[in-house]
């Protein structure tokens, strides 16, 4: 369950390791509108803390992080 | 009026002193001196710089001396190359995929095992990593004094969107203005 977060594009990054999830989660950030929200799926632990750092640089926000099983689920609202 | 003079004079002496901090005024970005040619080193050098891409940095990687056959075409010959040059030419690397372990190389060994290591657990290779750096940008700047002494020629080089020959002073031009500096 996602709460009420409803995401408007999912890039699945699951597989890839370093630097590949944040290239292209910072590409797929532009590929929606500010204001909306990207739902991205990786499963290289390191996101965890690559994620938030990538997220607070670039002036985005994640607003919910989950885990399923090897998912590590991200939703990242576009904000500039 | 006395007054008024004394004002202006400090109004040109502050605006001087603006014109200083512009020049002064650091970028978002990160300059790269990429001096070694082996393949451990050469992609953390690239994985450093299309990582900084992605946090939003404008990335320049200056190759001198052992990083310059990082970026050898293993296509592509130089021409009217001297003794000198054609036996560097053979000593050191064609190109990325030729790269050696800086560590545990064991005579190519360790250096096959990693490439099958890495292809299997999925992480680029240093060729993709440079094909990701021409897409994302990252700008290469090459130290033209190095290609001469070790008698590479231009034409011998990949084909990298903006690839620039240059010496020190561009580097540092670009360091100076950089928020991050590193050597590798």
């Amino acid at each position: 369950m996602s709460d009420s977060i409803k995401e408007d594009k999912t890039i699945d990054l699951k597989g890839l390791p370093c630097p590949m999830p944040v290239v292209k989660v910072n590409k797929g950030i532009k590929q929606v509108d500010v204001g909306q929200v990207l739902k991205a799926i990786a499963s290289d632990p390191g996101a965890l803390t690559d994620f938030p750092a990538w997220a607070k640089t670039s002036g985005n926000e994640i607003l919910k992080t989950d885990q399923e099983g090897d998912d590590i689920i991200f939703y990242i609202k576009r904000l500039k | 009026m006395e007054n008024i003079q004394e004002m202006e004079k400090q109004i040109a002496a502050l605006k001087a002193q603006m014109d200083g901090f512009d020049a002064k005024v650091t970028e978002n970005k990160l300059s790269m001196i990429v001096f070694s040619g082996d393949l451990d080193k050469a992609l953390a050098a690239f994985i450093i710089g299309t990582g900084a891409v992605a946090m939003g940095m404008e990335v320049v990687m200056f190759f001198t001396f052992w990083g310059i056959p990082i970026l050898r075409a293993p296509d592509k010959e130089g021409k009217g190359k001297d003794m000198m040059s054609k036996m560097f030419g053979w000593m050191l690397p064609k190109g990325a995929s030729k790269l050696k372990l800086s560590k545990m190389n064991m005579g190519g060994v360790g250096t096959a095992m990693m490439q099958s290591l890495m292809k299997k657990k999925n992480v680029a290779s240093l060729e993709q990593m440079i094909e990701l750096a021409a897409e994302l940008e990252v700008k290469i700047y090459v130290c033209e004094m190095s290609m001469g002494l070790m008698g590479f020629t231009r034409e011998e080089m990949i084909d990298y969107p903006g690839l620039t020959y240059c010496g020190v002073a561009k580097f540092l031009e670009e360091a100076m203005n950089s928020k991050v500096q590193l050597f590798l």
